[in-house]
This record gives structure tokens, sequence and C-alpha cells, in this order.
């Protein structure tokens, strides 16, 4: 059953409540580039708040399923895969579009956004993070330039782009791998600041295998949604192979985590009962350990709800991970130097904007593009 | 001329006159003051304060004794910041100074992540957002003058002198000529992988607000990422093209037994 433009109604309660959000978020944005600053919790000791922890990191770390599907079905040839590359692709060029829109409005010289492109500094993980959030958005916008092509219909130029999609596809593999490891690099500068539950040196391979394990979960939670949503057929095949495929790389995520945990502060600092520990433990039963527990059942790795459950709290978790990498793990320090950070008015306002202008823009392409219901030979 | 500062916190008598010196010589504007547990004012380091004279009170007896901290940038050999910025707004010049060149800055605010002393500062709700920070006086280095606050220090208390090892010298002679008088560190000799400023103090140097801080060069931390990026670039492309051109085989195959 392919969904058609008249089954997906412009206006319903959810989409009035993202315009909501939109038009309060709009406002903020405004007020933020005609001010200059508008008024936030971050400051001197607090440099960087949720525009960064929430927006870049968990907005990237949720467009990994962007570059997984992509090398499954171009370099892997799992055609198994084929019907969800668009969406998934298409999510993570949302995503990436948003990620860098919240860097424009969290810096504070949005206008020379451009300059690392002309003044390289190789020593430096921002430069390398800049580039890449460069280069891999070019890269999705090609990869998912073909559903535009063929509306336009420029079938000449789809050609062309879908006989190099293959060498697309692996660049843009390999700069994934380095961009999400690169913002694992970004908080190796830290060595003193960030709490030492988090710090480790492998922190780059870390952010990578989990934005690999919640890039599956996302793109599962996607379908379903979408399911759900907009009264697309669900292939409970490919829904099965997702969690499985969440399940090998959760366990993977696992070791990762035991190994920078006993290498670095040992399992007793898990325990200790600080904030940090609850969030840590937190962070992993969410995030690692129940969804690993759920996957290993065969009953819930076969069954629509059960999925459904595993991806919300692999989602949940990684989030918080990234959370506790940038806010929560930092507390401590900026507690020495006498200062809290808890995100305001403004900073929540513009987070929530962008998750809405995402959400519009992913059902706006549903509705007037051919992302779901594609079926290719 | 490689600009160095000794501060020796012993000889500090907490007359504010570095901070003044900084300000006039920076143009920097005044701080609304405020009466707080401590008489440190302006309270921290901000876009607008280089440098201050932190006061810490205890009583000894029945004596009110005060020690002092001196705040500002360090200067480091292998300064953090340098390597955080990703436009080289941030340099370290071989006078020795960490300065900031604005015109490049696109205000990400990652040198003040990366510094583990929280140096630089950001002019937080203004349109063109500039960071703040200590230049070492940069400009009168160039003229061979001595920075500002040195300048004006009455006590000795910030002793300049061209090249760190000469500083160094001048420490360990201190602390080996006043046995007990001094509390056995020279701040930012290895700290950080060493610094152009370095500090003496009577007692131990995070009572009175210095971060502890280990020896590691924070640049060399990022760089290892960074210095490996070839190397992961080489395995994604030789792993992408290999399973590409094994599963194409694979494809293949499988048209020819179909057919």
């Amino acid at each position: 059953m392919k969904p058609t433009n008249n089954q997906i109604k412009l206006f319903t309660p959810a989409t009035i409540g993202l315009l909501l959000v939109i038009i309060f978020g709009a406002y903020t944005v405004l007020m933020r580039f005609k001010m200059g600053d508008i008024h936030t919790n971050m400051q001197d000791d607090f440099p960087w708040g949720i525009w960064i922890g929430f927006n870049v990191l968990g907005g990237v770390a949720m467009a990994g399923g962007g570059f997984v599907t992509a090398s499954a079905v171009y370099l892997l040839n799992m055609k198994k895969y084929k019907p969800i590359a668009r969406p998934a692709i298409l999510t993570a060029f949302i995503g990436y579009l948003l990620a860098a829109s919240s860097i424009m409005i969290d810096i504070g010289h949005p206008l020379r956004v451009w300059h690392p492109v002309v003044m390289w500094q190789i020593q430096s993980v921002m430069f390398i993070v800049a580039i890449h959030v460069l280069l891999y958005t070019t890269v999705l916008a090609l990869e998912s330039s073909p559903m535009f092509l063929e509306k336009l219909k420029l079938d000449g130029l789809k050609t062309i782009v879908e006989k190099i999609m293959v060498g697309i596809a692996l660049f843009g593999t390999l700069l994934s791998v380095l961009h999400q490891s690169s913002l694992g690099a970004v908080y190796l500068i830290v060595p003193y600041k960030l709490h030492t539950l988090w710090y480790s040196s492998i922190l780059p391979f870390s952010f990578l295998v989990s934005a690999v394990m919640m890039g599956l979960c996302m793109v599962s939670f996607l379908m379903i949604l979408s399911s759900r949503f907009f009264k697309c057929s669900l292939n409970m095949d490919i829904l099965t192979g997702l969690a499985r495929g969440a399940l090998v790389t959760a366990a993977f995520y696992l070791l990762v985590k035991t190994y920078i945990l006993l290498s670095g502060p040992g399992l007793s600092a898990a325990f200790a009962g600080s904030m940090e520990s609850r969030m840590y433990l937190l962070e992993m039963s969410v995030g690692v350990l129940i969804p690993l527990f759920l996957l290993l059942l065969p009953g819930i790795r076969n069954s629509l709800a059960g999925i459904l459950l595993v991806d919300i709290l692999v989602i949940c978790g990684v989030i918080i991970n990234r959370l506790n990498v940038s806010i929560f793990g930092m507390l401590r320090q900026a507690e020495e130097m006498g200062v809290q950070y808890s995100p305001n008015g403004n900073e929540i306002i513009i987070s929530l904007f962008m998750v809405a202008v995402g959400a519009l823009l992913y059902k706006l392409a549903v509705k007037y593009f051919n992302v779901l219901s594609y079926e290719d030979v | 001329m490689e600009a160095s500062f000794l501060v020796d916190m012993t000889k500090c008598i907490g007359c504010r006159g570095c901070q003044i010196a900084c300000k006039q010589w920076n143009g920097n504007k005044t701080d609304k003051t405020k009466m707080g547990p401590k008489f440190t004012n302006p309270v921290k380091l901000n876009a607008k304060t280089y440098t201050n004279i932190d006061f810490f009170e205890s009583v000894n007896g029945d004596k009110l004794t005060y020690d002092f901290a001196r705040n500002g940038c360090f200067h480091c050999k292998k300064p953090a910041c340098v390597s955080a910025c990703p436009v080289s707004a941030l340099v370290k010049t071989k006078e020795g100074s960490v300065i900031y060149r604005a015109e490049r800055c696109i205000g990400c605010r990652y040198c003040m992540l990366g510094c583990p002393f929280n140096i630089p500062k950001f002019e937080w709700g203004t349109v063109f957002p500039k960071i703040q920070k200590c230049t070492f006086c940069h400009d009168r280095l160039l003229e061979n003058k001595i920075p500002a606050c040195a300048k004006t220090c009455p006590s000795g208390t910030i002793h300049f002198a061209d090249g760190i090892e000469n500083n160094l010298k001048e420490a360990r002679r201190r602390l080996s000529e006043n046995p007990g008088k001094y509390f056995n560190h020279i701040y930012g000799e290895k700290e950080v992988g060493g610094t152009s400023v370095l500090l003496l103090s009577s007692v131990p140097l995070d009572q009175i607000g210095y971060q502890k801080v280990g020896d590691a060069v924070i640049p060399d931390l990022t760089w290892k990422y960074i210095g490996g990026i070839p190397a992961v670039i080489g395995m994604v492309l030789a792993a992408g093209i290999g399973s590409w051109v094994i599963t194409r085989r694979n494809k293949n195959m499988d048209k020819e037994d179909n057919s």
C-alpha cells in the first residue's frame, strides 16, 4: 500500500503542535540575530550549552542511520534494505542541516562560518569537525537528490547521480566515520574538566559506535512512526534485521563502555552515588543494558511493540550520553569555578524549534516526494 | 625576546596595582565592584578584566592573615586554546605571548572549553562578540617594554625575565635559599607541559584557587586523534571498496545462476 498525497493530510493536530513550536522558535531565532545575543545561561566558565550538547551532538548521532544504511545498500549490496535507503538518508540530511543551523545560531560570528574552509588549522579538532559538516552535508544532498530530481523531471541528471552513487556512498561513509568520531575527539581537550566516567582516549571510537547503534534504531523508529502516521506498509523483515544489527552494535558498545570504565575510574565510580554516577547508570541502563537484554529475547526482536520500545530506549540513552559528555560531566568543574548551568527558556525553545523543523521537513518531504514508496529494480 | 613571569605570591601585598595598570594599558572598562565574602574585586576574570588578585583570608590564632593569588593567562608553551582554534585566531608568538586575532574568530568558544585555566573570556550579549584574554602586553613586548602589570608591581611580586629558563633558575634559587618559606613547587614548570608564567607560593597552590592539572601537553591529546585520520581513511576506503567488489561479484554470479 503506497501512501499518496491525498492520504497524508497537511494539517493534523501533531503538525499544528509543531507549527506552534516553530512560530515561537522562529521569533527567538530572529531576536538572537537581531540583538546579536539573546540571554542564555551559557557563560565564561560554561561556554557550551544544550545547542551543542543536544542539537549538534544528539542530532549528528541521530543522523548515523544515513551512512549505515547507505553503506549497507550501496557498498554491501544488501538489497533487502533498499526501501529504507531514501528515508534513512533523507533523515540524515535533515539532521545535518539542523545541526549546521544550530551551530550558526550558537557561534558568535555566523557570517564568518566559512572561515575554517580557507584558514586551515589542522591541529584543531574543531577544524576537522567544520570541514566534515560541510562535506558530509553536501554528500547527503547528493545522496538524497534523486528523489528531488525525479520530481523536477531532470532524469538525465538523476541517471548521472545514480551512476556514481556507489562512489558518493563510499565517500559519505568515510566522512561519517570521521565526523562521528571527531565529535568525540572534541572532548579529548578537556582531561581536567570532563568527569572521568566519560573522559577517555577512546571517546572518539565510543561516539562512532554509539552513533551506529543509534542510527540503526533511529531508522527503525522512523519506519514504525511513518507506518503509523503516513499509513504506509511496514516490512517486518527489515525491522528485525535492523534490530539484529542494533543487538550486535549494542553488545560491542557495551564492551567499549566497559573498557572506558575499567581503564578509567573503575567500577566503583559508577556506584559512587554522586550526580555523575547516577547519570552514568541512567545512560547505561536506558541506552545499553536494558535494550541489550530485550534484544536478546527473540520474542521482543520479532514484535513491533518490542522493537519500538528498544528504539526509544536506545535513542534516549545515546542522547543522555551526549548530554552527559557535554553538560552533566562538566558541571562539577564549573561548580569549582563557582558557576552552575541549566538551559534557560531561550535555549530550550530554540532546541525544540530545531526538532520541530526537522519533523515538519520530513513530513513535507514524505508528502511531496517519493520517499517511502520508493521501490527500485 | 621570549617573555616570562616569575610570580612570587609571598611578596604580594594585595594592592591591585597590576589590575589597574592592565586595565589602563589595554583600555578595558571598569567593572562594577561587589561586596562579597572575599576582598577579591572584580570577583572573577571576565572579558574586560584580564588579571586580578584573589584574596584568601584565614585566621591564624588571633591574627588575620591573607594569601594572595594572581589570576591571568599562563601563556602555555603549547597552548590548548591555540590548538583548539579552527581558524588560527589564537596564536603563540615567538615573543612567548598567546594573542588573539579578532578578525579571524568565528565565535565557536572551543578555546574557552579547551583552556585548562578557563582564561579566554567571551563578550556575551554583544552583536560582534570577541574573545578577550591577557596578551602578555604583546604590543609592549614588541617595543622591548615589559608588560604593564610587571612594570607597575611595587613589591616585586611579578618578576619579568627574557627566557623561561632564567625565571626557572631564579625560582629554584629562591626555593633553596629560603627553606620553609615556600610551598616546594614551581607551578608552571611542568604543568600542561610548561608555561611562560611561573608561580611560587607559601601555601599549596590548589588552596589558593589554582587548577590541579597534570603534566600532559593538551594539544598532544587531540593530535593523537587527528594524526590517526590518514590511517582511518585508508582503512575505510579499503574496507568499502573491498566489500563493494566482493558483493558485486556475488551479484554478478547470482545473475549468471539465474540466467
